[in-house]
């Protein structure tokens, strides 16, 4: 340790009028040290609410004990500390005591003059923890390098231990992978000391990482203890004790408490930035890994810095209280638990989730018993076509693939994969282009028991990158393309081509295997153990038109009961001829026993799809159902004069007509039916998280129509086993109300189904939201960690038959006939002075004027008193951006049934790119509330 | 009740009167030029200065209720007449009001006295600020709002009502003007025109006004910003007063910044009428119009238990069977 650390310098008081830090919770502990210096008394500088709470007369439910990591100091927690005493004072919610000590020689504790290695730190914590007279129950906080010194701590102290927060932190440095680069540089032989103890480099690197940027005097804040190469000797210690390898001496205290951390069954949260260039979401993965029962969420966009960049107070708070029967309640029984109590226990809110889940759908319908790969098993020896692929490439032929070929292959492959290690439970990120290929692949590791990854290319490259990141691909199956990118952008996973490089392409592209190996090396070899209902099957991505795209888990019995209801709904069954058109429903051809075809499309964009493509693949496959998108349809419907009679002919053999994605019109509905004059045509409602939720027809979108009800688009009413509630708005458009079937209630659609998603991966947060106040999923968590292992179980069960609820933040009502009309998103409610009004009645009611092509309603000002304003791209188009003029401005609120400030004409309105459809209301209304104060006329 | 009201000889002052007569109560008004009102039935004029103690003590003696609009808002001229109408008028108004035992006291103010010249979007009434309000009149109202206020007790009970660009027929404030540059071809819109900006025709201002002293007694001590409810962007207004006038809808437009830059070519622009009783066309009114200027409406129409009975557009007919 280079010399200016040695010097020692007694515990002090942080100076006055720290941004966001109440001088009031500093306090000073003198604590015997119990390390090589027995005798001596060492001071440290901790925030502490316990004083404010006596004096106001609250007794805590416990204690959060938050430990910072290097280079910062308690002052990461000031938030929380602030949070909590503000939550005791008001009564809000349950009282907790917060304590954040500066670890010795950080911060404005003691300057021990003495290296301190992590197994002294974890003492250290406890001399301090035993001086002050802790008791339970105890919840721990860390970040950074103050959370392996947190979770020494926990695994030490089970008799006090109720819980387990952490911040971006890691315990557990892989033998197989370097040390991340940042903090190799900083180790290396002559940077060190200048990087970490004799320059301010170190703590400046650090401080740069805040997102958004923090600010000047948050950063003066964080560097006040660290003024001098004499204050910080603690900086330059933290990064030698990085263990990097098993020689290293705190790497016997690393393993320790890594190992240990298996057998903690006490309630954890793990909050993550991930843009973190140290722990990167592979430290995220190993923690899931040791703590299975972890809430996590991961907060894009935020990174190492997480403290700073989102209300982590806040989120640490709530869950508090979701968990507080168990965290707030003595910890003797989180030790050590008996085998079944683990089991039960481990399970937690995920696993509980997933097991409810085949519950539901084993009531759901009666088929759902059938594995995915069912008719893969029964038709193993059918000569007749499973599949057919247009274009499987550079102009070939059409690929013909038997259900006999198709169930070999995904056995074989599943073989295969298993003999390259991939396991049950291990993810996998598919990145290959819908056909036969991604068809075996997926199949085979639904058979592993492998979850699936499919994010939509319609992300984007860095969509996709955050995606396949987040969700922490242990393999990825792709093409070039698919790989090319994969290596380009480090995305984490062994890779396995479906296609065969040349050797130092292969090497280029980090390709370990090609799908040809498998399919050799799986031949004839034994399967293992098929997964169960209840195990993970796929997660999903959302398009991101929504917001930031989100993982969607389903289990196997999740998957299967879309599979019901497909088969249900539109009569897909065994012998059925089904152009896939539409991805997600298109895989589960082979799982309905269908006969499938993928046309000749561009699947990254649906809008090239002609109908020619469309009328060739009905006759390969005799088809009677056809699945498409809506910027499909639209585009097969604007090439339908190139058919021939002889495709026109196949194409009136369909009788089921399917546009799925997006709501599409009535017209356009009728004019792509027209080609199929056979067919009843069926616009689905449904979304990721559940992917048929109601259906309406051709002629139920012309009844609603004569019905001149007025509010939003119909989409009819809901499917087999599906459940529609609203829960109401209040004057500011949040969906407060209980949810209900009541017709004419506009508020926020609530959803159940079997088929309803499992949870958002990794999203904590989002998960809650997206069932708060529809279940009461929460207080059956609390209650089952408050009672005895039976109750536990009984508990679980009960929960199992209880329905689980979806917040889709569509807004809409129900009909006195029991149709739901979908009227916006939520966060497109605007909330005037006189009520809320939701968009797409005004919208259509402006668009029913002839020279108005599409129009968005949006609300500008604060919500609750918000200005109406019309935004229209007319039928011949603007040239430029302006306020429409009088005759239009007037006839639209002539026509728009609410008040109306503003009318402005744009070239086109902005819409999400994979959909086409949607219109991105959120973008245009802070667009037009600038504009409308006075700024420049600018594009949308 | 016997109601004072000052500066009844303005259109807002005149209908302000009226809204309270035909609320049953007696009016006297009190201004320097007869109110017009004199000969109908249930007013009683005093002609008089609230610079003039004696005048003001005259005029104050045996009401019981004040509601002052009267004050120096013109363009041009000395700062000290400002303050000696605007602050000492007022002063000399609420000590006139305390020995006369008058019990309730409404001032008539304006939103620019808390205005500091970026955008008002949606915000309610902020408190007044003498330090950042622009211009000779805005500082002085807002001294005098603060003045009014440091006077509310239970004994004189002190509300405060802020309407945002009264206009109506016989308006020769904004309409006229708008309509005289409009005839001549000389009428800009600034920048884009898009800006909402939020009026009060001036029959809901009075009748606001009037709710304020029906509700001082629960609600004194406040202030209330009054408009319409209704903002629009300012091409909108203007073209539609331009309309209801039968005069040419504006065409040609004025980058806001140079007409902000130079207050004076805009003042040259706008035509300025020194000495009259509303707000003049002025640099501060540029800014007023290339700005949104729009509130919550939501305190006010609760706290008064009022809301606007004509409708912008309703305004506009109004407007146009006026000048027909």
């Amino acid at each position: 340790m280079p010399g200016a650390a040695r010097t020692p310098a007694p515990a002090s008081m942080p100076p006055q009028g720290l941004p966001g830090l109440d001088s009031r919770f500093s306090r000073i502990a003198l604590v015997p040290d119990s390390g090589d210096a027995i005798g001596t008394t060492r001071g440290w500088h901790a925030l502490d609410n316990g004083a404010e709470l006596d004096r106001l007369g609250v007794t805590p439910v416990g204690t959060i004990l938050c430990v910072h990591g290097n280079p910062t100091w308690s002052y990461l927690w000031r938030e929380l500390v602030q949070q909590a005493t503000d939550v005791a004072a008001t009564g809000s919610g349950d009282a907790w005591r917060v304590i954040a000590v500066d670890q010795l020689d950080m911060g404005f504790s003691e300057r021990t003059g003495v290296h301190r290695p992590l197994a002294q730190r974890v003492r250290d914590l406890a001399d301090f923890t035993l001086a002050i007279g802790l008791e339970g129950p105890v919840v721990t906080l860390g970040h950074d390098w103050g959370g392996v010194v947190s979770m020494g701590w926990a695994v030490d102290h089970p008799e006090l231990l109720s819980g387990l927060m952490l911040l971006n932190t890691a315990i557990h440095q892989p033998s197989d992978a370097p040390i991340p680069a940042p903090l190799r540089l900083a180790l290396a032989r002559g940077v060190f000391g200048q990087a970490t103890v004799a320059t301010p480099a170190f703590l400046e690197t650090t401080l740069a990482l805040g997102h958004p940027a923090v600010s000047r005097a948050v950063k003066d804040a964080y560097r006040a203890p660290y003024r001098g190469a004499a204050r910080r000797g603690g900086i330059g210690g933290f990064v030698a004790d990085i263990p990097v390898d098993a020689s290293h001496q705190s790497f016997a205290e690393l393993s320790r408490i890594s190992s240990a951390l298996r057998r903690l069954t006490v309630p954890a949260v793990m909050l993550w930035g991930p843009r973190d260039p140290i722990f990167s979401d592979r430290y995220l993965d190993d923690l899931i890994d040791r703590l299975p029962h972890a809430d996590v969420h991961r907060f894009e966009g935020a990174g190492h810095l997480i403290a700073e960049d989102v209300d982590y107070a806040d989120a640490l708070l709530t869950w508090l209280g979701d968990n507080a029967a168990r965290v707030t309640t003595g910890a003797a029984r989180s030790e050590q638990p008996t085998e079944d109590y683990a089991d039960t226990v481990a399970t937690g809110s995920k696993a509980a989730l997933v097991e409810k889940a085949s519950d539901d759908a084993g009531t759901g319908a009666a088929a759902s018993d059938r594995p995915l790969w069912h008719y893969l098993d029964e038709l193993s020896d059918s000569g007749e076509t499973a599949l057919v692929e247009m274009n499987p490439g550079n102009g070939a032929e059409p690929r013909v693939v038997s259900w006999k070929l198709l169930s070999r292959r995904v056995r074989e492959i599943a073989a295969g994969l298993a003999g390259v290690g991939v396991k049950k439970g291990d993810r996998v990120s598919l990145l290959v282009q819908p056909g036969a290929d991604l068809t075996a692949v997926l199949y085979a590791c639904l058979r592993l028991g492998a979850v699936v990854v499919v994010a939509d290319a319609g992300l984007g490259l860095p969509g996709l990158t955050r995606a396949v990141r987040g969700a922490q691909a242990d393999h990825v199956i792709g093409a070039a393309p698919g790989l090319a990118a994969a290596r380009a952008l480090g995305w984490p996973g062994q890779k396995i081509s479906v296609t065969t490089f040349p050797r130092a392409v292969a090497r280029a592209l980090g390709i370990s295997h090609t799908l040809a190996e498998l399919v050799r090396d799986g031949r004839g070899a034994t399967l293992p153990e098929a997964p169960a209902p209840s195990d993970t099957a796929a997660i999903l991505f959302t398009s991101g038109s929504t917001g930031p795209a989100k993982g969607v888990v389903y289990s196997h019995a999740q998957l299967g009961a879309i599979r019901d209801t497909l088969a249900a709904q539109y009569g897909v069954g065994v012998g059925t001829g089904l152009v896939a058109g539409f991805a997600p429903f298109a895989l589960l051809g082979p799982a309905l026993g269908a006969r499938s075809v993928t046309p000749d499309m561009d699947v990254t964009s649906p809008k090239t799809l002609t109908a020619t493509a469309v009328a060739q693949a009905a006759a390969a496959v005799d088809a009677t159902v056809v699945f498409l998108s809506p910027a499909a349809v639209t585009n097969v419907v604007a090439t339908a004069d190139a058919l021939t009679d002889a495709q026109r002919h196949a194409l009136a053999g369909v009788q089921t007509f399917l546009s799925a994605g997006a709501p599409v019109s009535e017209s356009l509905l009728a004019a792509a039916a027209d080609l199929m004059p056979n067919a009843s045509a069926h616009t689905p409602y449904g979304m990721t998280e559940g992917l048929l939720m109601t259906d309406i027809s051709l002629d139920g979108i012309r009844a609603a129509a004569a019905s001149r009800a007025v509010g939003g688009v119909c989409v009819g009413t809901p499917a087999a086993s599906v459940q529609v509630r609203i829960s109401a708005l209040d004057d500011l458009g949040q969906p407060t109300g209980e949810p209900t079937t009541e017709a004419g209630v506009t508020g926020e659609i609530v959803v159940s189904a079997p088929h309803l998603k499992s949870n958002y991966d990794r999203l904590w947060m989002t998960d809650r939201a997206s069932r708060v106040g529809t279940d009461s999923a929460f207080a059956d968590r609390r209650d089952a960690g408050d009672a005895s292992p039976g109750a536990v179980s009984a508990a679980a069960a009960a929960a199992s038959t209880r329905t689980r609820w979806h917040r889709t933040g569509d807004v809409g009502h129900l009909d006195e006939a029991g149709r739901l009309w979908v009227e916006g998103r939520l966060p497109h409610v605007i909330a005037t002075p006189d009520g809320v009004v939701t968009p797409v009645a005004p919208e259509q009611r402006v668009e029913s004027l002839d020279r108005v092509a599409r129009a968005a309603v949006v609300g500008v000002g604060p919500r609750g008193t918000q200005q109406i304003v019309v935004i229209v791209e007319t039928a011949s188009p603007a040239r430029r951006v302006a306020l429409a003029d009088r005759e239009l401005t007037s006839s639209i609120r002539g026509v728009a049934g609410v008040p109306v400030a503003a009318v402005l004409e744009v070239p086109r309105l902005p819409t999400d790119i994979r959909h086409n459809s949607k219109i991105d209301r959120s973008g245009l209304s802070r667009w037009a509330a600038d504009v409308l104060a006075g700024g420049r006329m600018r594009q949308p | 009740m016997k109601v004072l009201v000052t500066g009844a000889s303005g259109l807002l002052g005149g209908a302000t009167a009226r809204a309270i007569a035909a609320q049953g109560h007696a009016v006297r008004t009190f201004q320097r030029r007869p109110s017009g009102l004199a000969g109908e039935p249930g007013f009683e004029d005093h002609l008089g200065s609230v610079t003039d103690a004696a005048a003001t003590a005259r005029a104050v003696d045996g009401v019981d209720a004040i509601v002052h609009l009267a004050a120096k808002v013109s363009l041009a001229g000395d700062p000290a007449d400002f303050r000696r109408v605007n602050v000492g008028g007022t002063g000399m108004l609420l000590n006139a009001a305390r020995i006369a035992g008058v019990e309730r006291f409404v001032f008539v103010s304006s939103p620019s006295v808390a205005h500091s010249g970026s955008s008002i979007v949606g915000d309610d009434a902020r408190p007044a600020d003498p330090e950042r309000a622009h211009g000779d009149y805005a500082r002085t109202k807002a001294e005098a709002e603060l003045l009014a206020l440091s006077r509310d007790s239970d004994a004189l009970r002190v509300v405060v009502v802020r309407p945002h660009l009264v206009w109506g027929p016989g308006d020769t404030q904004l309409i006229e003007r708008v309509v005289d540059r409009a005839r001549s071809g000389r009428l800009p819109i600034l920048d884009n025109g898009a800006a909402l900006i939020d009026s009060v025709y001036v029959d809901n201002a009075a009748s606001a006004i009037a709710a304020a002293l029906r509700r001082v007694d629960a609600v004194h001590g406040n202030s209330y910003v009054v408009t319409n409810g209704e903002p629009r962007p300012v091409a909108d207004i203007l073209a539609s007063i331009c309309e209801a006038a039968g005069a040419p809808v504006p065409a040609w437009r004025v980058p806001a910044s140079v007409a902000r830059a130079a207050g004076s070519a805009v003042e040259a622009l706008w035509s300025v009428k020194p000495g009259v009783d509303e707000p003049p066309m002025t640099r501060f009114l540029a800014e007023q119009l290339s700005t949104a200027h729009w509130f919550d409406q939501r305190r006010t129409r609760r706290d008064l238990e009022w809301t606007p009975e004509v409708s912008l557009d309703e305004g506009f007919r109004r407007l146009a069977a006026y000048y027909r």
